[in-house]
């Protein structure tokens, strides 16, 4: 069979599938599970959106009607990448604690380190962050860490020996889209694991504009859930996540403050 | 007559028989061993072993699963 040669034009062609603590992965969207009108919906979107990575959280069982409430009942786990987070977690311990049952509960050595400083604004406590991070990489887990746009912190988060940091956007469930693309490209810059951005995106345009800023990856959860139609936002996303990937290989043009036509200036009737 | 033992199982205060196993008292509370995580007295109890470790009087167990979550 013949072989044909990738045109260099084509920038998907050489683009290189996301590694992640020694795996690949194929979709650069990943996405939680949270806050779905209900889990057919739920599933339907997450189909929709491509995904492998899909993040869960660790909850009490409800001793009165535990028949249904897992989530493993609706998610095939030979399927999907199940990411379980610390969410709502405010310390280190907890965050830690919560980790170990995730492994426990789970199917991978992986987590998604939450710890929460601030109740309002959900941003993240990095002092604990840190301490956590550390404790967990001992222990062999691979830590995809949530954190703010500091660079300072997500350079200490790759020392400490995380699989992948993960900035925000915006706060969490916020929808307001990427505040500081400078600090997010900073970062993406100056570190050598993978940079996914996790939460803030708030819809497909979004996505788009985050990945052009050159990150790995992104994850969402509300922009999906909460979207009067999760299905048709989920496919959205996947297009805008591939869309900014795409652009942002094949280099956009540079900005000019003044205008330059496109059609010729020359040959123009008297 | 001391037919019952107070524990504390998912914060709350439940009274159960005493001297049964972890296993025992998932088997009580209708949750199939596979589906939960149990955390004993902080200490995480893996699957092969709940049917080893017996529920002492004032024992706080976590019963926990993955649910939707981002």
């Amino acid at each position: 069979m013949k072989t044909e040669t990738p045109s260099r034009h084509d920038a998907t062609m050489h683009d290189t599938p996301l590694t992640i603590g020694g795996r690949t992965f194929q979709s650069r969207l990943m996405v939680g599970t949270g806050k779905y009108p209900d889990n057919e919906t739920m599933l339907r979107a997450i189909e929709a959106s491509g995904a492998e990575i899909v993040t869960v959280a660790v909850r009490r069982v409800d001793l009165d009607r535990s028949k249904d409430s897992s989530v493993l009942h609706h998610l095939d786990p030979k399927r999907f990448f199940l990411l379980a987070n610390t969410a709502g977690c405010y310390t280190a311990e907890d965050a830690i604690r919560y980790a170990r049952l995730g492994h426990e509960a789970g199917f991978n050595d992986f987590v998604k380190l939450e710890v929460i400083g601030d109740q309002e604004t959900l941003l993240p406590d990095v002092q604990g962050l840190l301490e956590a991070a550390k404790v967990l990489v001992k222990e062999g887990f691979k830590v995809l860490a949530y954190t703010n746009e500091d660079l300072v912190t997500a350079l200490r988060l790759e020392d400490a020996g995380c699989a992948a940091v993960m900035p925000l956007a915006s706060p969490i469930g916020s929808g307001l889209g990427l505040l500081n693309p400078f600090s997010v490209r900073t970062i993406k810059r100056r570190l050598q694991v993978p940079v996914v951005v996790d939460a803030g995106v708030g819809t497909a345009s979004d996505a788009c504009v985050t990945m052009e800023q050159g990150v790995d990856g992104i994850l969402m959860n509300t922009a999906i859930a909460a979207a009067q139609d999760p299905v048709a936002m989920a496919r959205a996303m996947r297009l805008a996540v591939e869309a900014g990937r795409i652009a942002f290989l094949a280099g956009r043009m540079p900005r000019r403050e003044v205008a330059f036509p496109s059609s010729p200036t020359e040959g123009m009737l008297d | 007559m001391n037919d019952t033992i107070d524990v504390v199982i998912n914060g709350e205060r439940r009274a159960i028989a005493p001297g049964v196993t972890l296993l025992e008292l998932l088997g009580e509370l209708s949750l199939d061993p596979r589906a939960v995580v149990v955390e004993h007295n902080r200490q995480i109890v893996r699957r092969p072993a709940l049917g080893d470790v017996r529920v002492a009087p004032g024992d706080a167990i976590e019963l926990v699963h993955f649910v939707g979550g981002g």
